[in-house]
Formats: C-alpha cells, structure tokens, sequence
C-alpha cells in the first residue's frame, strides 16, 4: 500500500489514497482497541509520539548532518516544563496551551545555548559532546531535589495534570456522541494533530531555502560557506529547530504519562531515536515514521516472546524486555553494515552511504588536479 | 589539608585507572578515527570475567589465596576480552572501514548496546560485589588514609603504560602502528599488513581495558553490568583532555581528570554554598570535555582535530 | 576603470612556512585578471585568504574600498565575491538545479516561518530564484541537466556547474581556481567563450589557471606568484618577456 501512496498513478488515485489514509487515521484506535487490546492504543500513542521525536532529531541528523545524541535533553526540558506548571510539585495549574510554547522555546533556545559551543567540530566529537550535554542534565535532573526541591529528583514529578480541551479532560474515559473514548483515545488524536503538524512543517522545512542550506552544509561545509552560507547560525537553526519539537513532545509526554522522572530521558532514549532514523532511512520523512512506529511496535510484539517461553519451555528464560536493547545494538550494527542507507532510503542518502559514481567523479577530480 | 592530600590521592588511584582505559580510546583513534564506544564495555566485561572466575575458585576452595585467585581472574579475563575486541573489529568495524564518517560511530554504539545487555541477561542487573581476599593494609600519609590497594593500582597501572610506551617505542609492531597512524597507504606501501596492526591495536587497548575493569570494580568492591559506560566516557574525556590520538596524552588526560574530578567532588559543596553536593562528581568530565573541544581541541598534548568539514 | 579587489603587502604563515609574502595586487573593474605561477606557489592560498578560507597574518584586502581580509567566507561572497575550487566541491547529492540554487541563498531571505507557511513572499522569491538558476545552468549550457545529480554530471559539466553555482550568488567578482584543468582543447576554447561572456555581463574575473595558452589569450593583465612572492605583473606580453618570470615559471615548467 505505500507504494501506492508514494507514486499514484493519477490524481483521482492520489486523492483516493489520501482519503484511504485519513479514514484509516480517523478510526485506527477502535480497530486496534477491538483487535487487539486498549493497552495497544497506548502503543499507538508513543508510536506518534516517536515520530514527533525522530522526526525532530532528523531536522538535525539527517538533515543537516550533525550527530546529537544528547537529543533527550530536549524531551526532557519540554517533559519538566510542564511538570513544573501544571501539577502539584509548585500549586501551579496553568493550561496545555499556554505551556506548550513555553516548553517549545525554553527548548529551543537550550538547543541554541548546547548547539553554539559544539559547532567548531567534526561529526564524531559532536555526538560524544552532546551526549555529554544529555548526561549533565540528566544528572541535574537526578540530583536538584536539594537543598531546593526543583525536580525531586529520582522520584520525579507525579500528579501532572492531564490535557483539557474545550472542557473534556483527556485523563479519563468519557462517553461523546455515544462512543467511549478512553484517556488512550483522547491522546491518540491529539497526537495525530501533532504529528500531522510535524510531517507537514519537516516536509515545508526540507523543501526550502533554509532545507537546501542544511543540505549543503551536510555535504560539504567549506563549499557552503564559500557559497555565501552562514554556517554558524544554520546549523544553530537546525538544532534550534530540533530542539522545539523535541520539547513539544516532552510536554505531550508529561501530560500523556501524568508523572515523569530522570529515568525517561537516558542516553538511551537519545540512542533509540537515532536508530528509529538510522532503521528507517535518514533524512528520508516516509523513512523515519517507519522506522518510529517500528521501534515502538516491534518491542510490544516481543512481549508475546515471553508467553511462547512460557508455553515452549514452561518458564520465562529471557525476559523479553532485556532482550529488546540487545536486539536494537544487533540492529544497529546490522544496517550499518548491510543497508546504512535505511528501509526506506532517500535518493541522495542511498548514494551516499554506497560510496560509488559520485565518489569516483570527485576523485577523478582531484586526480586531474594533481596531474594539472 | 587533609581532604586536599586525601582527594589528590583518590583522583590519582582513580586516575591510573582512566588512564588505561584512555589509551585504548586513543590508540584505536590515532589509527582508524575511530571512537570505539565499546571500549567502555570491554572494561565491563573484564570485569565479569574475572569476578565469575574468582567466584568458581572460591566456590570450589574458599581457602585458596586471594591474591592467587585474582590473578587467576586476570589471567582469564585478559584473553577473554582481547578476544572480544579482535572480534568486534573483525564484525562490525572492518567492513565499514571507507563507509562515511558516522556509520562506524553509529556501529560501535550498536556494539556497546549489545555488550551492556549481553552482559546483563548473563550475570543479572544486580551489582556483583568483589570478595574480601586481598591483603588490606592500611596507611596514614600527611594525615589521609592510603590503602595498599590504591598503592598496588597506582603502580600496576604506571606499569602498564610503561610496558605500552616500550611497546609503541621499540618493537617493531610499535613501529608498524605508528606509520600506519601516519598514513595507512604509506605504510601499506612499505609493507605493513595493516589489518594486523589494526587488530593488534584493537586487541592491546582490550587487555589493558581488562585489567582496568578488575582493578575498578576491586577498588568499589563492585561490578555491574553498567559500569563500563560511565567509565567509558570518562577515559574518553580523559584521551581527549590529553590529545587524542596521543599515547602519552591519554596518560595525563587520565590521571589529570582523576584528580580534578576528586578535588571537584570534595570542594563543590563548598563553592556553591552548598547548592551542589559531591554527587556532581560525574558532571566534571563531562564539563572538562566540553571546556577542551571548545577551546583547545587540540587537547594538551596532540595534534589539531578540530573542524574539518 | 577603478580597482575592485585590492591586496596590500598580505603574508600568510602556516606555522614557520611562509606562504605568502607581502603580495600586493589589485584587479580593476571589467577585467580579466590571471594568476599563474608555479606549482606551490601560493595561488590557491591567495584564494583562500581572499575569500575569507584563511585569514591573512599581515596586509589587508579590500573589495570595492571595504575591508574583507579576516571576515567570514559568507559575508565575503555577500559583498559581492564567490568562487570555484580547484578540486571541484560540488554537493554532489543535491541536483544540479539544487546546486545553484544553495548559491541563490546569500540573495534570498525567506528563513522557518516563510519555509512553513509559504506565504505570497516566500513563493514569489522561491520562484525567482528557481527561474534564475534555471536561467543560469542554461548559460553555462547545462539547461537540460537541472534533474541530475551533481555528482553524476561529467567532469567538464561539473566545473561548468560549480560556475553556475557562483555566479547565482550575483558576484561582482568572479575567482576561478584552475577552470580548465583536465580538460580537453575543445572544452578549453568553450570555457574561454564562456569567460569572455561573463566579461561582457560586467563580471570582472580572476583566474587562476596553468595553461599559460590561455591565460595569454584570454588576460587584461596578469601576476606571477613564485615562493609565495609576486614577481611580476602586467599585460601578458610584457610578463612574457619579463627575465624573472622566464626564470622562475617559464624556466622551469616550459623546459620541463
């Protein structure tokens, strides 16, 4: 069916696809709520939040070509943010809306404050210096429960309040119009408006000046800037950028979740969004959706693992939740060996990675330019 | 005075130890370009190694010498872990050796991911402690506690990177892995079999990596199978701070942050008025990395790194 | 004519290697300026200092009368000077068309909202630029070539298309590092032709360029550039019998 999508043969076709789409969009959390189970909405759910996430650090990653892994640092702003002004921890209740922009500045101009000293270097110090970046917060978050209590530390925030539009509120389950909407359905299509927003800005954003200038700088630095490109602030740009959609979802999530701590935002959260861009085709947008519903599916799928354990064998040998990372690492190695260019590649990225004609023609180049 | 002297000589058992963790980071840099994120949990395995050991002689003799069953620990987890990395390069890096730049950084996370959970569906997320059987002898210095064990790290590990420095000084596998970290087609060209230097070079970080973990995990009395990653970083700040790719560099680097991370987490209470506690300590590396890309990439010792497109 | 690009008494030093010393030179408006010398001689990195790649150890560089020695590369090539490089540094995954339009950054200002919304601006100057890029591969003769990759293009083309690239950043000045290097005679005499419209569009040109065939027939006036020293300048034909030049360039490449 993606094929279909990706290249319709008319334009009847192609309006028919989207409105395929959209229907199965519209009703996919009874399907799935009927077919398998109300938990599995839930997975839905982080399934749309992910792909706000990769999506954000794909403005960075695949875009621009700057390795982050402190990307988590971001989530977690957005997350306690919110936290701070809508729950018990300071008395403080203030709408979703009203903190949503503060959560995606705050954000972003931490993106800008974390870009700004890394920008002098080469892609692989910058992702040890950003995953530093991730840890010193993490450890802030950890630790700054005193002598003031800011996040009260390891235990983490509780009682967050949950989302309220036009007087429902998204944290229980509520009849409209004679459907039951769980707390799971509420926030399913909240983050389907969200993540639609995303798709709709990533796909504007590559498609731009601003797009082409990330690009250029991916690919050649020095030519960029000799091409009158500002690379200090576009590359502060793409951090910024993803950096605000990183403090979006943290926001959504800590509203999603009602309780947040330092335990969300590891290292590892910065790493499992980058394979769901790696898994799914950097800097591809069809590609890193894939790759983010995957990752979050695929570990829910494992837990059945444990029941086939338990009816093959009579007992759980391997905890399926501990084999998960172990099976992401194997993944990771896996496509970078076999197909670094992702499952759905982009044209450019596929050539890229498969260093072939466009290669040889530049050491073709120089070839001659030594011989001149 | 006493906490000064008592946290120099903290930073500086802590140090030697990041040190030896340090040159494998900056060995494998200096030729491939390569951060190796897995050296972190190579130390971690030889830490389990050895301590699984040494549980089996205990088990079978609990009277056996201590110090004759560390080192029988050692003895296995050395080659053990030599083992390991040879096979990690052979796996997952070798094949992407003229891949771009962040394939083989996004691999070597991979392997780190499956190392850490590897270790974790073997020996449990439950720390393992490390039995009381070394000799303990205890001293007092200029009014701070020294124990024969931190003298004992601080000596192994001095001679340790003896041994390496004669290694890369001398032989003729140093004088290999020199040019090729000059230029792997030039040495290529000469007559060096780059992929055993490669290797070798893999394979020498991983024994001292290994010593490094038993020695860790003795001085906290501790091991986990999440040990390796923290220390994995630090030494990493550490071959930075020193110049990486630069041997003697990933020396000092090393015991240089011991030592500001020990005075660090002594004094931070009191330059914050409190504010901050000693559990900060791991933050200093990672300030410490950050304040040396940003204003001398070059690190103390090496060569210029920085931006290059 | 008054003096575009104006290079006073600059020394480059890389650690204890002189690079450049006190070279001075100034290309008038309209002109067709070379520079050639040995290999080593220091050319590129004139480039390099000129165009903000490197910044210049003593002396100063002035376009148009204003300071650009020591200035970032993009606030250079906004004053109105770009150039290509002799190892061709395409985007070699962008198309051809995309190439060019990267080039049209520096004239354009549409930033994240323009790029999200899209308003009435934002595609107004989109489609300028595209019109202008397309407008610009069809005169470097690459108008059918916009789809492909940079990095598919043919040798020839991809030089032709790191011309196009630079000339959409709307310069006043043109540098040209080794323009023809590799290429055949055929190719040559089209890149001449190519020069010389530029010239008639009121791009004033700098040339970096060993065929010395060429850069005779096609220069207003020329420098020489030997150990990082100028040792000569003027028309070609007084260059050409300059003693010095014979010695050091003529001497030693023409013998060779």
């Amino acid at each position: 069916m993606l094929e279909f999508l990706r290249r319709p043969r008319t334009r009847a076709q192609a309006r028919a696809a989207i409105i395929l789409l959209a229907v199965l969009l519209a009703v996919l959390p009874f399907l799935v709520e009927a077919g398998l189970s109300r938990s599995w909405v839930r997975v839905l759910d982080f399934a749309l939040l992910y792909v706000i996430l990769a999506l954000g650090l794909n403005i960075v990653v695949g875009y621009a070509g700057l390795l982050d892994l402190g990307f988590v640092a971001f989530y977690a702003l957005g997350a306690y943010l919110y936290a701070w002004l809508a729950s018990p921890h300071f008395g403080l209740h203030l709408p979703f809306w009203a903190i949503l922009p503060l959560g995606a500045t705050l954000a972003g101009v931490f993106g800008v404050l974390l870009g700004a000293p890394t920008l002098r270097l080469r892609g692989d110090y910058l992702a040890i210096v950003t995953l530093g970046f991730g840890e010193i917060i993490r450890i802030f978050m950890n630790n700054l429960n005193a002598p003031v209590n800011i996040t009260n530390g390891p235990q983490g925030i509780n009682l967050i309040d949950p989302v309220t539009i036009a007087g429902i509120s998204f944290g229980k389950t509520q009849q409209l119009f004679g459907i039951t909407f769980s707390s799971a359905h509420f926030y399913y299509y909240l983050f389907l408006a969200f993540t639609l927003v995303t798709v709709f800005i990533a796909y504007r954003l590559q498609d731009s000046r601003i797009g082409r200038a990330w690009a250029a700088i991916r690919e050649d630095e020095v030519a960029a800037a000799a091409m009158g490109i500002n690379t200090r602030n576009i590359k502060l740009l793409a951090f910024a950028m993803g950096a605000v959609f990183g403090g979006v979802a943290g926001g959504l999530f800590a509203a999603f979740q009602g309780f947040i701590s330092p335990e969300s935002f590891t290292l590892w959260e910065s790493i499992l969004i980058l394979c769901m861009i790696v898994l799914g085709g950097m800097g591809h947008i069809p590609g890193v959706i894939l790759g983010a519903v995957l990752l979050t599916v695929l570990p829910e799928a494992l837990r059945y693992l444990g029941d086939w354990q338990r009816a093959a064998v009579g007992e759980v040998v391997v905890d399926p939740g501990d084999l998960r990372m172990l099976l992401f690492g194997v993944a990771l190695v896996l496509m970078m060996i076999y197909r670094p260019e992702g499952l759905i590649p982009s044209r450019q990225r596929k050539r890229e990675f498969h260093a072939e004609d466009g290669v040889a023609a530049q050491e073709q180049a120089s070839l001659y330019d030594s011989r001149a | 005075m006493e906490i000064f002297v008592q946290q120099l000589i903290n930073g500086l058992v802590l140090g030697s130890i990041y040190a030896l963790v340090a040159l494998g980071y900056t060995m494998v840099y200096g030729i491939l370009e390569l951060i190796n994120f897995a050296h972190g949990e190579v130390t971690m395995m030889g830490a389990m190694v050895a301590l699984t050991v040494i549980g089996l002689l205990l088990g079978l003799n609990p009277e056996l010498p201590g110090l004759l069953v560390v080192l029988a620990g050692v003895l296995i987890a050395v080659p053990a872990c030599m083992l390991l990395a040879f096979a990690i390069e052979k796996v997952a890096y070798r094949p992407l050796r003229r891949a771009p730049r962040l394939a083989p950084l996004i691999t070597a996370i991979g392997v780190s991911i499956v190392l850490q959970n590897a270790a974790m569906l073997i020996w449990g997320r439950q720390y393992i402690s490390f039995p009381q059987i070394l000799p303990q002898m205890s001293f007092t210095v200029l009014g701070a506690h020294v124990t024969s064990l931190q003298i004992f790290i601080v000596l192994l590990c001095m001679t340790m990177m003896a041994g390496l420095w004669w290694l890369v000084q001398k032989t003729r596998l140093g004088r290999a892995m020199r040019a090729t970290a000059q230029s792997k087609e030039v040495a290529m060209l000469m007559g060096v079999d780059i992929d055993r230097v490669i290797s070798a070079t893999f394979v020498i970080g991983a024994a001292l990596a290994a010593i490094a973990g038993v020695l860790v995990s003795a001085y906290y009395g501790l091991a986990h199978y999440y040990m390796g990653f923290m220390l994995g970083l630090k030494a990493f700040s550490a071959a930075v701070l020193g110049g990486i790719g630069n041997i003697a560099g990933a020396m000092l680097g090393g015991l240089l942050l011991g030592i500001i991370e020990a005075l660090g987490a002594g004094y931070i209470g009191d330059f914050t008025g409190g504010f901050l506690g000693s559990h900060y300590q791991d933050v200093f590396a990672f300030f410490v990395l950050i304040l040396v890309l940003v204003f001398r990439p070059s690190g103390l010792l090496g060569e210029r790194v920085a931006s290059r497109a | 004519m008054a003096a575009l690009l104006s290079v006073n008494a600059v020394s480059k030093r890389f650690g204890g290697i002189v690079a450049l010393d006190d070279v001075t030179l100034t290309v008038q408006e309209g002109e067709i300026y070379g520079l050639i010398g040995p290999n080593g001689a220091g050319k590129t990195t004139l480039f390099n200092c000129m165009t903000g790649l490197y910044g210049v150890s003593r002396g100063e560089i002035m376009l148009d009368g204003k300071p650009i020695h020591n200035r970032k590369p993009h606030l250079i090539v906004e004053q109105g000077f770009a150039r290509t490089f002799q190892n061709i540094r395409l985007f070699a995954n962008m198309t051809a068309l995309e190439n060019v339009l990267v080039g049209r950054h520096v004239r354009t200002r549409a930033g994240v909202f323009g790029a999200v919304l899209r308003d009435a601006d934002t595609r107004a100057e989109e489609a300028a630029s595209r019109e202008r890029a397309r407008a610009l591969l069809d005169f470097v003769g690459l108008a059918n070539k916009g789809r492909t990759l940079a990095g598919h293009l043919a040798y020839g083309e991809q030089r032709r298309l790191e011309i196009a690239r630079a000339l959409a950043t709307e310069p006043r000045l043109l540098a040209l590092d080794e323009p023809v290097a590799g290429m055949n005679p055929a190719e040559r005499r089209q890149m001449a032709e190519l020069f010389l419209r530029l010239r008639a569009q009121g791009v004033t040109l700098l040339l970096i360029e060993h065929d010395v065939k060429l850069v005779m027939g096609l220069c207003d006036r020329v420098a020489v550039l030997d150990y990082g020293r100028k040792i000569a300048e003027g028309t070609p034909g007084a260059v050409r019998s300059d003693p010095a030049v014979i010695a050091a360039y003529l001497g030693t490449e023409a013998a060779a």
